[in-house]
């Protein structure tokens, strides 16, 4: 980076909080996808104004610009791929106000969203995305990737959730979208567009998200599959019987597996699938509901049902699901966790394609995730100094995505495009739906500053590249 | 090979296959107290392990990349707990300080900074020297000297982290009360375990009166407790700061003492010391002709809680009155595992209203020697604490290490609250409450 451009940088935001040492910039050279990518300098705003200030001497000087929040995606949203700066927005967290009659939160981006959580239910309210990352991941860099979790089932994803934004573009100038009420059709929806751009259209500076009463109780129930295809049966069963569980979640044989031989709790090792539904609403309800979907499962051909009864057995149910990342790394060093959807009724259909991936290249692939909406995540867990295994993953990642178009799903549930997956969209949305979006990308920065290298695939890039 | 190139080397084969377990999800960001208190990825677990890992691969520099980060930490290992993958922080960050203190030139190697240097070379491994030096701190004590230079205020001039720490130092007994090594004290009543008694080295010096008491207490409950002869420090400090070879040389030594001793449980009231005990069998992995004995050694190796909730109820005496809150120690808590013990036996003391602290489970930062070396930092983390502490209206706040002890005395002085509250050791709560002084 030119000297003239740091001394400008400089003239805005004070050393202590601008990083040129190799240690700091290391330090921000990675998220928990696993790229890696060394940044020139780091910066780390204290509010918008200084965050315009400098995405304006970044236009002056062509310097690349990369938010990030804790630093905990998936896809590689945050990494600096083409060098440049990145701008750490853990420190704009002043602001997390509840405001219990409108039923919103206001909140500063670098807010964590575990304390959204814990402040909208302390007010009796609720804000559902809920990524595994929550007591981590910043609100901001939800918002950007259109984060969800488990919940995205009955409640929707973060977008759902935002009406209103407080951002600054990509040449620097401070904008508004939506506002406080619920509806809102003036104009374009920019709030919509925003959410989920994986920081390519703007940085957020405050945002406004919807809060909704929060349920009153809430039960859960495992269930136990010995055929992979009864267990997506019950899936479609339970979704079409009027009950809309709050979380339904899948594991399949290798997952199982793994977690029984990194910490054996006595899940059935000759079960090809185990389903985790809970439910959630008014007490009397679920009370019902909570039956009738235990019954569908056995109609369906369930080994095993057992609904919790304690709060105890109801975490020790979902232990066996939160056991499957720390049980998957056991396997190797290099994990890659994908986030393909299918629709629902696709989801069988899905599981014997990624059954038929995994024999063909021979890899540690097993598959979790939110079945209940149809994103499930096939992970490759394996050691990327081993050149040609990794060549074998490029080819079943490749794969993994055409099997989910093919489907009629899509590329990214909820992690996003990022860096892996961008040589694939034009698959998923043919090349005048790539260029439509380009146009937009092209108008909001026509210097290319903000987070460049994500999303569009550079020039001849066909397909996924994890080593070179 | 020069010698950078060696610690390169060394590091890559000790370490970088446990960084490289670390799947960068940042789960241990909200545990670390000093990503916290400093705000930067490369003061976070994740930062410090992704900097091990590229100092392995030769792409930053030990001295000038590495140090700095690595010595900001607190070693409170609270990360460990935290990680979903397991990854060893605490080896890692050993392995670094390692790397780091070989790495340099030798004409920097004075660069350890006086204290440290002083403390660990000549003073620690020592018993003879610390009982000294605790008999000069007595003397001190006793013949209002102590008063003098605080009311001077000279040391604070000096150092602000010395000036503290003389305040936040405990009335020490004299020598004629405390218990000599190779002695064994018969259980009252029925013999239920012998258990030999680890005294430490600050423990012993400094604090000889909690070592008493602690033997106390585990006579009261049915121990027969042996006191082995030339046992010394646990070596902990020394491999926290990099010093491997001391370390090992001086878990050597106790374990020779120990395991003559031939008790059933090997019993410690030092949450560090406990640490690093039950971290011999890892420390001496490598060396073929210790290995063994050493992983037998730290499988008998308990802390003082585990002991008196095991074989209690304590025998009390007294009703306490008052609110008492317990800060963890984070050895006891993320590296012994060691949580609900200390919480039950204090709950059991008749009369007392607990109340636990909000962040119980964060580091006081006293670290070892981390409060000597890195004051305002320490300093930072400790005042937050402070803030959880005064919310509960404890007038009481127990700790099972000494350097907790101290630091939560000096967060009480810095407070100003020296009238309303005090810090106590869970051995001296539970001597009084039994009756004992």
């Amino acid at each position: 980076m030119e000297k003239e451009a740091l001394h400008d940088l400089s003239q805005v935001i004070p050393g202590d909080r601008m990083f040129l040492d190799l240690a700091e910039r290391y330090c921000y050279s990675y998220d928990a996808s696993f790229g890696e990518f060394l940044p020139e300098v780091v910066i780390q705003p204290k509010n918008a104004e200084e965050i315009s200030e400098v995405v304006k001497l970044a236009n002056i000087h062509k310097i690349p610009v990369y938010p990030r929040g804790s630093g905990t995606s998936l896809s590689g949203g945050p990494l600096p791929v083409k060098g440049g700066m990145v701008l750490d927005m853990t420190l704009l967290r002043d602001k997390l106000i509840i405001d219990r009659e409108n039923m919103l939160a206001i909140v500063s981006p670098g807010v964590i969203t575990a304390n959204i959580h814990k402040k909208a239910e302390e007010a009796g309210l609720f804000y559902p995305p809920d990524p595994s990352s929550s007591n981590v991941a910043t609100i901001g860099g939800n918002l950007l990737e259109n984060s969800s979790g488990p919940k995205g089932l009955k409640y929707g994803t973060t977008k759902e959730y935002v009406i209103g934004l407080e951002v600054v573009t990509p040449t620097g100038e401070i904008i508004r979208t939506g506002g406080k009420t619920v509806k809102n059709v003036t104009g374009y929806d920019l709030t919509r567009l925003i959410v989920g751009s994986e920081g390519t259209l703007g940085i957020v500076t405050e945002a406004i998200i919807r809060l909704i009463p929060k349920p009153q109780a809430k039960q859960t129930f495992v269930a136990h599959f010995n055929h992979l295809i009864d267990s997506g049966h019950a899936i479609t069963s339970i979704l079409s019987s009027g009950i809309l569980p709050s979380a339904l979640e899948l594991m399949d044989n290798a997952c199982i597996r793994a977690v029984e031989s990194y910490r054996p709790s006595g899940l059935p090792l000759q079960a090809e699938a185990i389903l985790i539904i809970e439910i959630d609403g008014h007490p009397l309800a679920i009370e019902e509901e909570i039956i009738k979907c235990a019954d569908l499962c056995r109609a369906k051909g369930a080994s095993y049902v057992k609904i919790a009864e304690t709060e105890e057995e109801r975490q020790t149910i979902w232990s066996a699901r939160k056991l499957v990342s720390p049980a998957i790394t056991q396997m190797g060093p290099t994990k890659i966790s994908e986030d393909a959807t299918v629709p629902r009724s696709q989801i069988p259909a899905m599981m014997e394609r990624l059954n038929r991936i995994r024999e063909k290249y021979g890899l540690n692939l097993v598959v979790f995730g939110h079945a209940g909406d149809g994103n499930l995540h096939p992970n490759i867990i394996t050691d990327k100094r081993n050149i040609t295994e990794m060549k074998k993953v490029e080819l079943a990642v490749s794969e993994i995505f055409e099997a989910a178009i093919e489907l009629g799903g899509t590329l990214s549930g909820e992690h996003g495009i990022g860096t892996l997956k961008s040589p694939y969209m034009e698959m998923e949305l043919g090349i005048t739906g790539v260029n439509m979006m380009k146009k937009i990308k092209e108008a909001w920065d026509p210097n290319n500053i903000l987070n460049p290298g994500k999303i569009f695939p550079d020039k001849g890039q066909t397909r996924v590249v994890l080593v070179t | 090979m020069n010698e950078t190139n060696a610690a390169v080397q060394n590091l890559y084969s000790d370490a970088y296959d446990w960084t490289n377990q670390c799947v960068k999800c940042g789960y241990c960001l909200p545990a670390c107290p000093t990503y916290e208190s400093m705000g930067v990825e490369s003061a976070s677990p994740r930062g410090r392990i992704n900097l091990v890992k590229m100092a392995a691969e030769g792409k930053i520099d030990f001295q000038k990349d590495l140090s700095e980060p690595i010595d900001l930490c607190l070693g409170c290992r609270a990360c460990e707990t935290a990680c979903p993958v397991g990854v060893p922080y605490g080896h890692i960050l050993e392995a670094a300080k390692e790397a780091i203190e070989n790495s340099a030139p030798t004409n920097q190697k004075t660069k350890m900074t006086k204290i440290k240097k002083l403390a660990l070379v000549h003073l620690f491994p020592y018993p003879k020297r610390m009982n000294r030096i605790g008999s000069a701190v007595f003397l001190y004590q006793k013949t209002g000297l102590s008063k003098l230079i605080r009311t001077s205020n000279v040391l604070h001039k000096v150092s602000p982290a010395l000036g503290h720490l003389e305040q936040a130092l405990p009335a020490i007994e004299s020598s004629s009360k405390r218990i000599r090594t190779g002695t064994i004290i018969p259980a009252k009543g029925e013999t239920k375990l012998r258990v030999a008694f680890f005294a430490g080295c600050i423990m012993d010096s400094m604090m000889s009166r909690i070592n008493r008491l602690t033997i106390e207490l585990l006579t009261l409950v049915g121990c027969e407790v042996i006191l082995p002869e030339n046992q010394n420090c646990c070596g902990a400090l020394h491999s926290h700061q990099g010093e491997t070879i001391q370390a090992q040389a001086l878990a050597k030594r106790n374990i020779l003492a120990f395991m003559e001793a031939d008790a059933d449980v090997i019993v410690n009231n030092a949450g560090g010391c406990g640490a690093s005990l039950l971290e011999y069998g890892h420390l001496l992995a490598d060396d073929h002709e210790w290995a063994g004995t050493a992983r037998e050694f730290s499988k008998k190796s308990k802390d003082i809680s585990q002991i008196l909730y095991q074989l209690g109820p304590l025998p009390y005496t007294e009703e306490w009155q008052g609110i008492v809150s317990y800060q963890d120690s984070c050895h006891l808590r993320n590296v012994q595992k060691v949580q609900k013990e200390p919480r039950l036996l204090l709950q059991s003391i008749p009369g007392i209203s607990y109340v636990e602290m909000e962040g119980f489970d964060r580091c006081c930062a006293s670290g070892g020697i981390y409060n000597l070396l890195h004051f305002d930092e320490s300093m930072k983390i400790l005042d937050e604490k402070m803030k959880n502490l005064k919310e509960t209206k404890a007038t009481t706040v127990v700790t099972v290490n000494p350097g907790c002890q101290m630091q939560m005395s000096i967060g009480i002085q810095r407070e100003g609250a020296t009238n309303q509250m005090k810090s106590m050791h869970l051995v001296e709560i539970l001597a009084k409450a039994c009756g004992l002084d």
